[in-house]
Formats: structure tokens, sequence, C-alpha cells
């Protein structure tokens, strides 16, 4: 009847995890039953649920990656915190099995469910406002991903209280990953959780890529668009490209997985080394898919704190498409252990070395951004130079491990640990705080408490030279990553510091959910009146603040870069008295429904419920090809309504 | 909401739709159809017959594969070389030197791989 759940999937003995389930009871129901106590709820279906506003569906994906920042980490911090305390007689307060889970959750979730969630969120938001569009090319279609994306991120939670996550590291490597090795639900959870937000994502890659190149206002021609889209242009590029890759190969895994197929086994035949390879050659551009948007935010921030055009703007565009193409050249980095010959490690280990230059190109051009600029030193840009910082230690970390006899000693090692958080901490995770910091206004309509957002950044860059620069030096020490318990005194201070470092870290998260609170209750005083806040230079700037559902109430004409700083300049900036109709896109549920058959039909597969699992995917389907006829056409606001709109946004300027 | 009204009138502005609000005609549909059920029946045919060489039946199975794709791109996808298709020509360009790139790529590491493998008994001889 129930497949493979019987009541012994439930951790009733545990009681970490049962009291983190019980905290997450509690937290969700107060969430709803304050939803209920204040009847939002049909506000919430109307407004956000339903809603295909890009700008909502990018604020909504940010709050997914806010939200499972807070899973993630939690991870992080037992996981530093039983390090330094297993050491010698001591066993900690993880057993092996249950830190198996939490280190691969670690890495699923940070990775999937908040780092890119956090990218796509900005690039969904501020790309169309950037090129002067009203929406994204497919409205409906955005929705559809965003769900999609929270389908996969709700079903590693439910793994938490519902049997097991997977113990096998966030690559669920082969033949660890198959079922002889790894019999229980944990592996299936994870294929399935990112079978269903890889389509997401994918389709989200498709509508921002489309968007960028058929949605431009007229005028602007490719090299007139900011470097944020072009950046975001770059990584949707390879997220086309790429995600099929992760898709494919996790489909085989599951055929091995469901139907006793031998693509990766051990016998008849399988080549887990193939399915290295596979990953690998999705996982590495999908570092860049990460990265490249943040380049993208830093640059903005960097030329419109410091008043000045962004430095090398050509070089800039070629840098970033270099990058898009050396990305595919250099997946072999990531195993060259594995066991391929000289000639083919060298290959891969120059081209890792290339791909150091045109990232290279960006950090000049950003310190020559700044050279000779009037610079505030506003949140986003002390995020911007942490970044600057960081990453390029980061960077050279991995030019050291681009080298394959240096690998061959690193690898595996907390070196590499250490390296990889050092560039995804210091360009992803600081780049989306800034973004979030710097777009903050052009959503809400209010800038978010300076003096906070400084602590916080405070902190993370504290917090995360304490927590990784020991790990550099436990790698040369030869700790190895993964380790559930040490036996080595050497190494106890380093892991000590490390985890004073993560809750250095844990300060800072904790403290952007208080600046966003404070921000809220105070958001009389932070108002953007202007709709301009920084001194902008890119047509984002140049509508009301909170941006207005159809964003321009006139399509701008663009003629040169920095289309909003020009016009300032020329003094064109005054709203044009006479407004026009606006169509605008209609709400629809169908992204809300298919992600929730998703999830059933998700969780049916991974217990092998196929009563379940075979009319809810079939529902999932439905329900799609049912939308896509669309009886009813768009939504039009009339001229008066846009006027009104306009004027009260804008009350000064009216 | 009154000030909203119903705009079934307007044109699509989905990129890709035309004015008569789809792309294509169904018999280039039907025709796309049929070639391709040809094409994997002649692949399944081939693949079970004893008249070629298996040499032979792997270069033709990669022909049929070849020419099953560009049905696609051309009956489906509606890949032409009209003036105002040069994006999707240009999309359709590196998504063949991704794919040359990944194949090859991985060709070339799993042949090193394979070729620098311990024989499978000696391997197992090594382990406890």
């Amino acid at each position: 009847m129930f497949g493979k759940l019987t009541l012994s999937a439930f951790p009733l003995d545990q009681p970490i995890i049962m009291g983190t389930i019980a905290v997450l009871i509690i937290g969700i129901a107060g969430v709803l039953g304050l939803i209920t106590v204040l009847r939002r709820w049909k506000w919430l279906w109307v407004e956000w649920i339903t809603t295909v506003d890009h700008k909502r569906v990018g604020i909504m994906y940010i709050l997914l990656a806010l939200v499972m920042l807070l899973r993630g980490f939690s991870d992080a911090i037992m996981m530093r915190m039983q390090l330094a305390l297993a050491h010698g007689g001591h066993p900690g307060f993880l057993p092996p099995e249950h830190y198996d889970q939490v280190f691969s959750a670690h890495g699923t979730i940070m990775i999937f469910f908040v780092a890119m969630p956090f990218v796509v969120g900005l690039m969904n938001f501020a790309v169309p406002l950037q090129i002067g569009a009203r929406d994204v090319a497919f409205p409906v279609m955005n929705s559809l991903s965003f769900w999609l994306t929270a389908a996969g991120a709700l079903l590693p939670n439910i793994a938490l209280g519902v049997g097991e996550f997977a113990r096998t590291g966030w690559l669920v490597y082969p033949p660890l990953s198959e079922l002889p090795y790894s019999p229980g639900v944990g592996v299936d959870y994870y294929l399935v959780a990112l079978q269903i937000s890889g389509i997401g994502t994918l389709l989200s890659g498709i509508n921002l890529v489309t968007t960028i190149l058929k949605c431009r206002a007229p005028g602007m021609t490719l090299m007139m668009m900011p470097v944020f889209t072009w950046c975001a242009l770059a990584a949707n590029m390879m997220i086309v490209a790429a995600f099929p890759i992760l898709t494919g190969t996790f489909a085989m895994l599951m055929l091995d997985r469901y139907l006793g197929m031998h693509f990766f086994t051990n016998d008849a035949g399988g080549a887990p080394m193939m399915f290295l390879n596979l990953i690998w050659s999705w996982g590495h551009p999908e570092v860049y898919i990460l990265v490249l948007p943040c380049f993208g935010v830093f640059s903005e921030v960097i030329s419109t704190f410091s008043g000045k055009p962004l430095f090398g703007y050509r070089s800039m565009v070629v840098a970033t498409m270099v990058i898009t193409l050396l990305a595919f050249v250099t997946w072999l980095h990531h195993f060259f252990t594995m066991g391929s010959g000289a000639d083919v490690n060298a290959f891969f280990g120059i081209a890792t070395m290339i791909i150091a230059i045109p990232t290279g190109v960006k950090v000049f051009n950003w310190l020559f951004t700044m050279y000779g600029g009037q610079i505030r030193f506003e949140t986003p840009v002390l995020w911007t130079i942490g970044f600057m910082i960081t990453f390029v230690i980061g960077g050279m970390t991995g030019v050291l491990m681009a080298v394959p006899p240096n690998d061959f000693l690193l690898h595996n090692s907390l070196f590499l640990i250490a390296h990889f958080h050092n560039v995804i901490i210091g360009a992803v995770i600081f780049g989306s705080f800034a973004g979030l910091n710097y777009w903050w206004p052009k959503a809400f309509g209010f800038t978010l408490h300076s003096g906070l957002g400084k602590a916080i950044f405070w902190c993370w860059f504290v917090g995360f030279w304490l927590a990784f620069m020991p790990l550099y030096i436990l790698g040369f020490l030869g700790m190895t990553r993964r380790m559930n318990h040490t036996d080595n005194p050497l190494w106890v201070p380093y892991l000590v510091a490390a985890a004073i470092g993560a809750c250095i870290i844990m300060t800072g998260i904790l403290l952007q959910f208080v600046q966003i609170a404070v921000s809220i209750r105070q958001r009389r005083y932070h108002r953007d009146m202007t709709g301009d806040p920084w001194g902008g230079r890119t047509l984002e700037w140049s509508v009301p603040s909170p941006a207005p559902s159809y964003n321009f109430a006139r399509i701008p004409q663009v003629t040169g870069l920095d289309a909003w700083w020009t016009q300032k300049a020329a003094g064109r900036t005054v709203t044009p008295p006479a407004f026009e109709a606006i169509e605008t896109p209609r709400n629809s549920p169908i992204g809300f429904i298919t992600a929730f058959f998703a999830v059933v039909g998700g969780f049916g597969v991974i217990w092998h419920i196929w009563w379940l699992a075979v009319p809810a995917v079939i529902a999932a389907l439905a329900a799609l090809v049912t939308s896509s006829w669309r009886p009813r056409g768009e939504l039009i606001l009339s001229a008066d309504t846009v006027a009104r709109t306009e004027r009260s946004l804008r009350p000064r300027s009216a | 909401m009154s000030d909203y009204q119903d705009s079934r009138a307007a044109a699509p502005r989905t990129p890709g739709e035309d004015a008569r609000g789809g792309v294509g005609h169904w018999k280039t549909y039907a025709v796309g159809l049929g070639l391709a059920l040809l094409l994997t029946g002649a692949a399944f045919a081939m693949a079970g017959t004893t008249l070629m060489t298996p040499a032979s039946i792997v270069a033709g199975l990669i022909v049929l594969a070849i020419a099953q794709m560009i049905v696609h791109l051309i009956f489906f996808l509606h890949i032409t070389t009209a003036p105002a298709h040069k994006t999707n020509i240009l999309a359709l360009l590196l998504t063949f030197v991704i794919i040359l790139l990944v194949v090859i790529g991985s060709l070339v590491i799993m042949g090193q791989s394979n070729g620098l493998m311990m024989p499978m008994d000696q391997l197992m001889s090594r382990q406890r």
C-alpha cells in the first residue's frame, strides 16, 4: 500500500531530528496561523502564489534562497561543532550515518536551493528592468520555473522527517549511490528533488535567454546592454547547455536504481567513472552559472557607487563570453586523480589556468573603475570590495590546484574545501547580498538599514576568513574531507578556530533577518521617493520604486550605454504627461498546481508508492497541457490606471 | 478591477508566435512525424538485421541518429537559413560546439582511463 514507507521511516528515536522537526512544525503552524488571523490567504494567492510578474517571482526565488540558507547553514554549523568536539576519545554528538546525511544535504542545499535561487532570483528581478522590458518573454513559464524549484527544495526537507537523505556526498557518486551500497531512499530523495528543480532551472534559463535576445527596448543593441544583463545572458546560455547533461545523468542513475539497468554499476559493464565525467561536465559550467551573474552585480555596483562608467566595457563582455566557452573545457580538473593520462590532465590543467585570465581581466576592470572615482561606501560596495579581496585569494588557490601534480596531493583534502568555499562564498554569497542591498529599494520602495547591512558584511567577512583559512592549513596537514571524527591533536586548534568562524557567520545570517525586519519597521524613514536612490546608471532606476507591475509606463528609447545616466545628463528625466494603455499578463495558478503534483508524484516515486506517483505525474502534465490553450487573453491596464499608479509612486514629481 | 478589460483581440506578444498564433503548418508536422517514424523504424530494423557487419551497423545507426536530429530541427523546431533566423542558427552552432566538446572530451577521457586501467583480475586480487 505505502511502498517502502513504513513507520520505521520516521526517526522517532533521534532527539536532534525530532527536536528540529518540532521547531519546524511549530514555525510553519505559526506562519500559517498568522496568515489566517490576518486574513491574508486570498492576498497571498492573488498577489504572490499565482503571480507571473517577473519581479515578484524573483523576490520569491530570493525568499526561498534565504529560508534554505538557514537550513543549509544549520547543517554547516553542526558539522563544524561536531569536528570541534569529536577528537580523541570523544565521539561528538552526530553519529556517522547522520553526519553523512548532514554534509550531503549541506552541499546539495547550498548549491541547488540557496545559490541557484538567489542568483536566478536576482536575474529574474533585474534583467527585464535593465533592458526596458515589461516582463520576461514567457511570464507563466517563469512562475512554473519558480514553483518547480520550490518543489525540489521541499523534498530534502521532507527527508528530514520522513526517511533519510543521501549519505553519499552532494554529487552522489556511484557505485556508492547505486542500490547495493545505498539501499535506502536517501539517494532517491536527492535524485527526484534535483530532477524536478533541474527542469525548473532549465525553463528559467530558456526564458531569460529569450528575454534578453528578443525583448530589449528599441535602440538597445547587444553592445548597449548593461554588464549584469550580459552576465545573465552568458549564465543562462550555460544553463541551457549544461542542465540537460545533469538531467540525463541523473536519469541514467535513476534507471540503474529503479529498473536495474547498468549505466554506472560495478558489474555488467557499468562505468561509474562515466558518471564522474558527465556530472562534472555539468558541474563546472554550473560554477560559472553561479558566479557570472554575481560578477555582473559587482560590475553594476562598482560603477554606480564610483560615479563612473564601468572601465573596459568591451573587455568585460569579451571576458564574460570567453569564460562561457572555456567553462565547458575544464571539467576534468574535478577528477584529475581518476586515472586519465598525463596529456589529458595537462590539457585540462592548462585550460583551467587559462580561464583565470578573463577572470583576472574582470578584477582589473573593477579596480580601474574605482580608480579616480568618488566612491560611496554603501553596503553593496563593502560586499564588492570584500569580494575582490576574498575571491582573488580563492582564485589563486584554484590555479594552484589546477596543476595536476599539486592536485594529486591536495584533492579530497580540506584544502579543496577551503578553496571552493573561498570562491563560492567570496563571489556568490557576497554578490547575492550585494545585489539584495542594491536592488531592495527597487523591489520594495525603501532602502535596507545601512548600519546593520555593514555589520552583516563584517560578520560574514571576518567569519569567513576565520572559518576557512584554518581549513587550508588543515589540508596541508593532511586532513581529508567528510571526516566524522579526528585523532590528531595537531588539528584540534584549527578546527576550534573554524567553529568560532562559523559562529561569527551565524551572527551575520541572524542579523540579516534583523536587518530586513528593522528596515520594514522603519520603512518610512528609508523610503525611496525618487526611484533612483543610488544615482544609478541603468534603466531600472528610471522607473519609480517599488517598480509598478508593468515596469515602464512608456518603453524607453535607448541610444547608448548607461541609458538612464545618459537621459539624466541630457535632462530628460521628467515622466511623460500622457500615458497609454498597457497589456499585462494574467495571473496563472498553473505553476503552483504543477509543482504541487510534482511534489506528490516525486514523493510517490521516492517511496515506490506507484498508485500515488503515476496519477500525480499524469495530473502535473495534464495541468500543463491544458493551460497551454489559454482561453482568455491578457489584461489591459487603462491609461488612467497607469497615470494613477505613476502619480502615487512618484508623489513629488507629479 | 473595473478598469481591467479583456484583450483577446490583441496580438500575441510571445516571441516565436506569428500573427496566426502558431508556428508552421500542420502539414509540416505531419511530414516531420512521418520522417521521424521512418528513421526510427529503420534504426530498429538495422539493429536487428544479420545482413550487415556489426561495425557497419554502428556506423549506420550513427547516420540515422544524425538524420533524425536534422528532421527534428527542420520540421519541429523550424530552423531555417532565413535571415530572420540568424540567432537560431547561432544558437544551433553553439549547441553543436558544446555537444562536440562534451562528447569528444568524454570519449578521450574515458578511453584513456580505460586504457590505463589495471586488468580486473589484478585489481580484485589487490583488494582485501
